[in-house]
């Protein structure tokens, strides 16, 4: 029910107006829906009118006028408030029509229209270009040189643009894209079992649990298959087979064999590709890399990105730098786990302080663990090695199935090759039949961690699982000794020939086990444990790999946009060389076309002042705050915070600890942190105070984040969300990518959502059974 | 496990340096070499002196930025291993470590035991790439077969994770082995073929431009280098030199 009334706006009692006092007018709404409460809502129509000249009966009358005729003005008057009464009451019906807004209008996501196939050919004949001659005048800056930043600023600085690279590392080599061990994928369909682009898009949006953004996803299978004709002409020497071609194998969560491989160094060699192509330009002056800066804060200038500042580690000289684009590369932020894959200096601060400027954040919350590490040793322990996951094409998971047999092996009273075949528990195996040892990450982990939980572990901590190649070695060993022509039942020979096969396959990972292990892995099964590896969550990016920030693109693991919930093996080169060759250096021409006469940016600005000013109050704030506890005493209690709260599995009531604890931590952090030396030189410790700091602040926005989620996906598992069998349980109400914005402290970050449709893809229950 | 520690400190590029003792203790065996020198940062922190500044990142033996040189070996005693990786069983309670910075007159100190290698770099700027556009539009990955001995052998050569220890590690501080890797990897290849004399030419000229010596065959590098490149990479070097100057 609706009502319009009209009533005189008295602010003292009635009977205190004196006849000829003048007073204001305005129009009530009445508003009843059906069992609510009912709702007044007020407007003043500005028009006033004395006591004596209001008609207390005006609802009685048909012209329904409340100003009599004996105010000179009755007639304009009441017709305005009769104006201002209708507006009032439409402007009221249609705000009751529109639903309240469930994604946010701010996340464009600038899609191309069209059928999924086409959609990239269309937007590339479609967006604006800049001239080769204009490209000259135009300068763009690339924060990291790892396989997304490297390939970028080559290509970049092929096209003509004046490239500026910038890492912390001594040389763009360096970047910890180099570690990456196991392949690349592509669709290349050289064995013929039936890969397409399609299928590549399909396994990695359901690999993703259906959490990333359709379109980007085709359009990285699509531009998969050129990144390998493009390496092998830069001299990437990938694995052959005896007849001179391409060698692959099979990663986990998919059926067929894509992936593309060097050895177990598929990283370092691609890139070293993209390392050669930005040589060939830093030699022909189209890139400046400036090794060991650190960037410390992105600088805004009219709302668009044009610069940062950075510290060069070596003489601690803040600098600026501008240019009329800015590309971040600069990877992932597993680092906040303290313990992880990732290298010790790998951080979050280049994506933070982009952050802070105004870039969205999306998923912090999806990470993945990965499956097949080296298990933790002690509190010494400064960092986690992989084992690639190419060792689970062949090595068999279990643990025993006898929870006293589990015991004996931690307790080392027996060896694992005293568990007879009866007495183990393949779990893999037997809980997926159809994917077995190759089920993705993110499942694999929490199986292994259930196991271990139930007490099954093995290793002194009780926190590991065999990984064993021994049914591997007799199945080489039988078809060499058949090849041979040599007799497949003699054990010692069988062993030795399939020993030699693994070694040829995996022999540089082995040796990596053995000499921190200490043990030999051709002979006991190796020990392995989930660790943080990787971080599907990032800078919020739209189809041309543009932050919220105009001029402001991210690249590579450091955007959120195309593994969803949970990447798939060998997916993260693909992406990185995919953004920074194919990607990236034409959708930021649609950008740049604006910026043709532009001009160079000058750095002598307010803007550049500012931002400067501020990172040097915090190196010195850091240098003066003589506190009580190094920086990894903090990180290292993050680490901790995270790991056993915002692991593996979640559930709210940690979750809350979490928030709680992490914002304690940050104020201890600010107050009691102790940074030696000076900012004037190379201190390490101070370049890793000013990371930790920006870890604190993403911790609680990453626990944050998991807490706003509703849902077991990918590599967020929540308790609370789960079957009684133990898999993740998704929500379809939460098909929506979480972007943040900041807001000062984390727990006032704004929660944006990015609505993502599947046209082309049946949102299935993801099952590997 | 108990241990004195002989450190090389240098306060930066200028200064002169000396060799400093440390003690340590409560080492465990299963500690890597850096992460027993992360608990001796730990402890001079607490004591407000200056933590020893080394290089590292990946510690996994495969981003090549640390750079020890271990009682007089290039990574230290084990073999085909980076510093990263050493780990403290392979030294005894009681031990005496001398640790320094890779030497060379083309490595400059920075500070303690971290040197600037960026040497190796402006070799490669000056040859160490295949003149090829990314623009993907290069022919089929698959259209040019290479046997697999040859791709065996570049993608050994490849393997090169440019530390150092062999420049390190070298008598004459040469860097022919980092060199011959590169040009050997590139060699080998079809791909990389066409432009070989020049690229060999070029990025020797900027290798003895950064005062990097000779090779007398002492093999000392290969013996020192932790990814085992082959000393046939220095020899398959020499050779394209000499077929640009002869063909």
């Amino acid at each position: 029910m609706n009502k319009i009334t009209y009533s005189l706006n008295y602010r003292k009692p009635k009977g205190e107006y004196l006849p000829d006092e003048e007073v204001l007018i305005c129009v009530r709404y009445y508003h009843k829906a059906n069992n609510a409460a009912p709702k007044i809502i007020k407007k003043s129509t500005g028009v006033k009118c004395k006591l004596k000249d209001w008609d207390t009966n005006w609802h009685k009358k048909e012209c329904r006028s409340p100003v009599k005729s004996s105010d000179k003005d009755f007639k304009s008057k009441n017709s305005l408030i009769e104006q201002t009464a209708k507006n009032f009451e439409q402007y009221l019906i249609q705000i009751q029509k529109t639903p309240e807004l469930k994604y946010s209008p701010k996340l464009k996501s600038n899609q191309p229209d069209g059928v999924l196939k086409d959609k990239w050919t269309n937007h590339k004949n479609k967006i604006n270009l800049v001239n080769p001659a204009n490209k000259r005048l135009i300068d763009i800056i690339v924060v990291g040189t790892g396989l997304a930043g490297g390939s970028a600023a080559a290509t970049l600085a092929e096209l003509g643009y004046n490239v500026k690279a910038f890492c912390f590392q001594d040389s763009p080599r360096r970047a910890h894209s180099i570690a990456a061990q196991g392949g690349i994928n592509a669709a290349k369909n050289y064995q013929g079992d039936g890969d397409s682009t399609y299928r590549l898009f399909y396994d990695t949006v359901k690999g993703g649990d259906y959490r990333s953004r359709e379109s980007n996803v085709y359009r990285l299978a699509e531009v998969s298959t050129n990144i390998i004709d493009q390496c092998v002409a830069q001299g990437v020497p990938f694995a052959r087979d005896y007849g001179g071609l391409l060698d692959n194998r099979s990663f986990g969560g998919v059926l067929v064999s894509r992936t593309f491989y060097a050895k177990g160094q598929t990283g370092q060699q691609l890139l070293l590709g993209a390392y050669s192509a930005m040589n060939r330009q830093i030699g022909r002056g189209k890139i400046k890399m400036y090794n060991r800066h650190e960037m410390l804060d992105v600088v805004l200038v009219d709302g668009k990105a044009r610069g940062i500042i950075t510290r060069n580690l070596i003489t601690g000289a803040v600098e600026r730098h501008s240019a009329h684009a800015v590309v971040l590369g600069s990877g992932g932020y597993g680092n906040v786990f303290y313990l992880s894959t990732n290298a010790m200096g790998s951080n979050v601060t280049a994506a933070w302080k982009a952050h802070k400027r105004g870039a969205y954040f999306a998923n912090p919350c999806f990470t993945q663990i990965h499956p097949t590490c080296i298990p933790v040793s002690g509190d010494h322990q400064s960092k986690l090695t992989l084992m690639s996951e190419s060792l689970r094409n062949d090595g068999r998971i279990w643990v025993p199935n006898i929870k006293e047999d589990a015991i004996s092996i931690r307790e080392g009273k027996i060896t694992p090759l005293d568990i007879l075949e009866e007495n183990r528990d393949y779990f893999l195996e037997r809980r997926y039949p159809a994917f077995g040892n190759l089920v993705p990450r993110d499942v694999a982990s929490r199986a292994a961690k259930e196991r271990c939980d139930a007490g099954f572990g093995v290793n002194a901590t009780g926190e590991a699982v065999y990984l064993d190649f021994a049914a591997a070695i007799i199945r080489y060993g039988k078809e060499e000794a058949h090849i041979n022509g040599e007799d497949e039942n003699n054990e010692t020979l069988v062993n030795k020939l399939g020993t030699a096969v693994i070694k040829k396959k995996y022999g540089n990972l082995f040796q990596m086990y053995e000499k921190i292990v200490d043990q030999n892995p051709y002979k006991t099964p190796m020990m392995i444990y989930p660790a943080v590896h990787y971080t599907m969550g990032g800078i919020w990016v739209d189809y041309n790999l543009m932050t919220t920030i105009p001029g402001l693109y991210a690249i590579g693991e450091a955007n959120f946009s195309d593994h969803g919930a949970n990447r798939l093996g060998a997916s993260a080169l693909m992406q990185g060389l995919a953004d920074g060759y194919f990607v990236l250096p034409y959708t930021i021409g649609d950008y740049l076309s604006d910026d043709i006469s532009t001009g160079p940016i000058p750095t002598d600005t307010a803007e550049f002042e500012n931002a400067e000013d501020e990172a040097i109050k915090k190196l010195n704030f850091f240098i003066n705050n003589k506190g009580k506890h190094s920086v990894d005493f903090f990180h290292k209690k993050l680490g901790k915070i995270m790991w056993n709260k915002c692991g593996m599995a979640r559930n709210s009531k940690d979750l809350n600890e979490a928030i709680k604890e992490i914002s304690d931590l940050r104020n201890l952090f600010w107050n009691e942190v102790k940074v030696p030396g000076s900012a004037d030189e190379f201190n390490e410790e101070l370049a890793k105070a000013g990371r930790v700091a920006d870890f604190l602040e993403l911790g609680e926005l990453f626990a944050k984040d998991a807490l706003s989620r509703e849902e077991s996906c990918g590599g967020h598992f929540r308790d609370e969300h789960q079957t009684p069998e133990g898999e993740a349980v998704r929500n379809k109400d939460y098909q929506f990518v979480s972007a943040w914005e900041y807001k000062g402290d984390p727990k006032d970050a704004i929660l944006h959502k990015e609505e993502l449709n599947y046209n082309d893809i049946e949102v299935k229950e993801r099952s590997y059974k | 496990m108990k241990l004195k520690l002989k450190i090389w400190r240098q306060k930066n590029s200028t200064s002169k340096g000396s060799i400093v003792n440390y003690d340590v203790d409560n080492i465990s065996p299963n500690m890597s070499f850096l992460e027993m020198l992360d608990q001796l940062n730990s402890t001079l922190i607490k004591n407000d002196e200056s933590p020893v500044a080394f290089d590292h990142d990946c510690r996994e033996g495969i981003c090549g930025s640390c750079s020890l040189y271990i009682n007089g070996q290039a990574h230290g005693p084990d073999r085909a291993i980076t510093t990263c990786q050493l780990h403290m069983r392979k030294f005894k309670d009681g031990d005496t470590i001398f640790i320094e910075p890779f030497r060379a007159t083309s490595f400059p100190v920075i500070k303690d035991l971290i040197v600037d290698r960026s040497a190796f770099d402006r070799i490669q700027h000056a040859g160490g790439y295949i003149s090829v556009n990314t623009s993907g539009n290069t022919q089929d990955a698959n259209s040019i077969p290479i046997n697999k001995t040859d791709a065996d052998n570049a993608f050994d050569a490849a393997t090169c994770i440019g530390c150092g220890a062999c420049v390190a590690t070298c008598k004459n501080s040469s860097a022919m082995l980092f060199v011959g890797a590169k040009i050997s990897q590139y060699a080998l290849l079809p791909q990389g073929k066409v432009e070989a004399s020049d690229r060999v030419t070029k990025m020797i000229d900027q290798m003895d431009l950064e005062g990097f010596g000779n090779c007398s065959n002492t093999g000392a590098c290969e013996v020192e280098c932790p990814k085992g490149i082959s000393l046939d990479n220095i020899a398959r070097m020499n050779r394209e030199l000499m077929k640009s100057k002869v063909l």
